[in-house]
């Protein structure tokens, strides 16, 4: 399961050990186990209803994960483990956890009642009690990495999909999170503003940030992955290096799947 | 497809005619003047004394009193709705259970009913103390030795009123898509600063319009604490007066007058409150969105 890539750390960043998520009645995921290593990029592809966004909510425990365990850089995810039993996580540990991993959501989810800015120093000043000074220092800096500067003073809706999504990452890195989440981050975006986006994403990566991202972009995947990961039915069915998944597929539902999107 | 050069002459239809709608203007003006003809001549109405106590200072002061029970009242309704709204929908079922039984209560039964309980609420408690029970006191007041009836009107109304503006702020928390709690806890704030920073603000769109209307509909309420009993605002300064020189009609004309001015003043502001606040979400979208998808549409547009 685990791609042989870069040279694996002591702890890995995300280790998933047969996490199962279900509503009730409804298995969303029956068994998830993979490992990301620091510094590596995971691309989750599958069709949609496969489990691979809800497998991504669960690692910053926006889902709770319902059997199995996940951790992130070597801590479990939503609960505590004492002499061998569970213990449901108050929110403000959860909240905790949640600080160190930064999520990019399909829709932005931008807050429009606040400027781009303030979009950015937002969870710094409010949540790390970091001085506003600071957080504006940074927040212009991750502005000009995102290539936004000129939009500081802007409201969300003022901007396009391709630059509030752009300020969404911005605002997620303002964090400094050890570890990024992206969820269908172009999805939702016109074909001609992917690009700007996906331009982002692959400095990120370049720069060494540990990225777990679910798309549908495959050039994205060859380019960038270390690891791309073909999920459905809530099951993992093929994983490994994502040009030699992409080119060769093993499975029936991995080829059935890639001839329908690249 | 081809562009026609010349363009095609303007439509010129004959306007449709409405017959009926002339009709039925006409009869209601006959019927409408022919009630004022009516109302001027008949004596009953007393316009003569109307016009006398329209402007009289008991009435003057009985609307401020009137106004200043609205404000109260409404203030004190919205701090604890938005109280009340933030319970029930907390994840702590002790929160919400609290919330859901005193708005099972306040509005379960008619404000004239709880208007009475307050004005009987010395009678049933002497004093109100602060303090370990059983043990030394803090804080003593005496509720038989103190005026109280204008603080129990304003306290009646507004914990009635919560009850009402906890659902209108219910409705406008719920009105904020999820995905803004979600990117707030995601960022690794807590519920409260999530409802705080994020969704409140967001919610007071949907919030202002209807707590507009509220307000109106407050300033007519209190009329009510004649229950308490409270008679010195606009309605029970009218009656105070009417039962005096035995003349009810003229002086109920009155207060319905002070009523409706205050009303319309009130509809008017209401007025451009909503237009500010539709307009803050309509046209600043459109021009400067519009502007920027064109910006970011423009080749080169893409970073880094």
């Amino acid at each position: 399961m685990t791609a042989a890539a870069k040279t694996p750390s002591t702890t890995p960043m995300v280790l998933a050990e047969r996490v199962c998520k279900d509503y009730g009645a409804l298995q969303v995921l029956k068994g998830v186990t993979l490992e990301v290593q620091k510094g590596q990029v995971l691309v989750l592809v599958g069709p949609s209803g496969s489990g691979k966004s809800t497998f991504l909510r669960c690692i910053n425990h926006l889902e709770e994960v319902t059997a199995g365990r996940l951790y992130v850089d070597g801590d479990l995810i939503g609960y505590r483990e004492r002499g061998g039993t569970l213990h449901e996580m108050p929110p403000r540990e959860a909240a905790k956890q949640r600080r160190d991993i930064g999520m990019v959501f399909q829709h932005f989810n931008l807050f429009p009642h606040r400027t781009v800015l303030g979009n950015i120093i937002e969870a710094p000043i409010h949540v790390k009690r970091v001085k506003k000074a600071a957080a504006l220092e940074r927040a212009r800096d991750l502005l000009d990495q995102v290539g936004l500067s000129e939009k500081a003073e802007a409201y969300p809706a003022q901007l396009s999909g391709g630059q509030q999504q752009r300020v969404a990452i911005a605002r997620a890195l303002a964090m400094n999170p050890k570890l990024m989440l992206f969820d269908e981050p172009t999805s939702a975006l016109d074909p001609e503003l992917v690009g700007e986006v996906l331009d982002v994403m692959k400095k990120l990566a370049s720069e060494g940030v540990t990225m777990l991202v679910v798309t549908h972009e495959m050039g994205f995947a060859r380019e960038v992955a270390d690891q791309l990961v073909f999920m459905d039915g809530g099951v993992i069915v093929e994983a490994g290096n994502p040009r030699e998944v992409l080119k060769n597929p093993q499975h029936e539902r991995t080829k059935a799947f890639l001839s329908k999107v690249m | 497809m081809t562009v026609d050069a010349s363009s095609p002459p303007i439509i010129h239809a004959v306007p449709l005619r409405h017959p009926w709608r002339w009709v039925a203007a006409i009869v209601i003006i006959i019927l409408v003047l022919l009630f004022l003809y009516g109302a001027a001549t008949n004596e009953a109405y007393g316009w003569a004394t109307f016009r006398k106590y329209l402007f009289d200072q008991r009435i003057s002061r009985g609307a401020w009193n009137t106004i200043q029970l609205t404000i109260y009242s409404m203030l004190l309704g919205l701090v604890l709705g938005v109280i009340l709204a933030v319970m029930r929908l907390s994840p702590n079922p002790v929160f919400k259970s609290v919330s859901w039984v005193y708005l099972w209560i306040f509005r379960g039964t008619p404000i004239y009913v709880q208007l009475v309980f307050w004005g009987l609420f010395p009678t049933l408690y002497k004093n109100i103390q602060l303090g370990v029970p059983f043990g030394p006191s803090f804080f003593h007041l005496d509720l038989q030795n103190l005026s109280i009836p204008f603080i129990l009107a304003f306290v009646g109304l507004g914990l009635n009123e919560a009850a009402y503006l906890a659902e209108i702020i219910r409705a406008g928390i719920s009105s904020v898509p999820e995905g803004q709690s979600e990117a707030s806890t995601a960022l690794g704030m807590s519920w409260g600063l999530a409802m705080w920073r994020t969704v409140l603000p967001q919610a007071m769109r949907v919030i202002i319009p209807p707590t507009g209307n509220e307000f109106i509909s407050m300033l007519k309420t209190t009329s009510l604490v004649t229950a308490i009993p409270y008679s010195h605002e606009l309605y029970g300064e009218q009656r105070n007066i009417a039962a005096v020189i035995f003349q009810p009609i003229p002086l109920l004309l009155v207060a319905a007058t002070w009523y409706l001015v205050i009303t319309s003043i009130l509809m008017v502001g209401q007025h451009y409150l909503e237009r500010y606040f539709s307009r803050g979400i309509s046209r600043t979208l459109t021009d400067k969105q519009l502007e920027a998808l064109a910006k970011a549409q423009m080749p080169g547009e893409g970073h880094i």
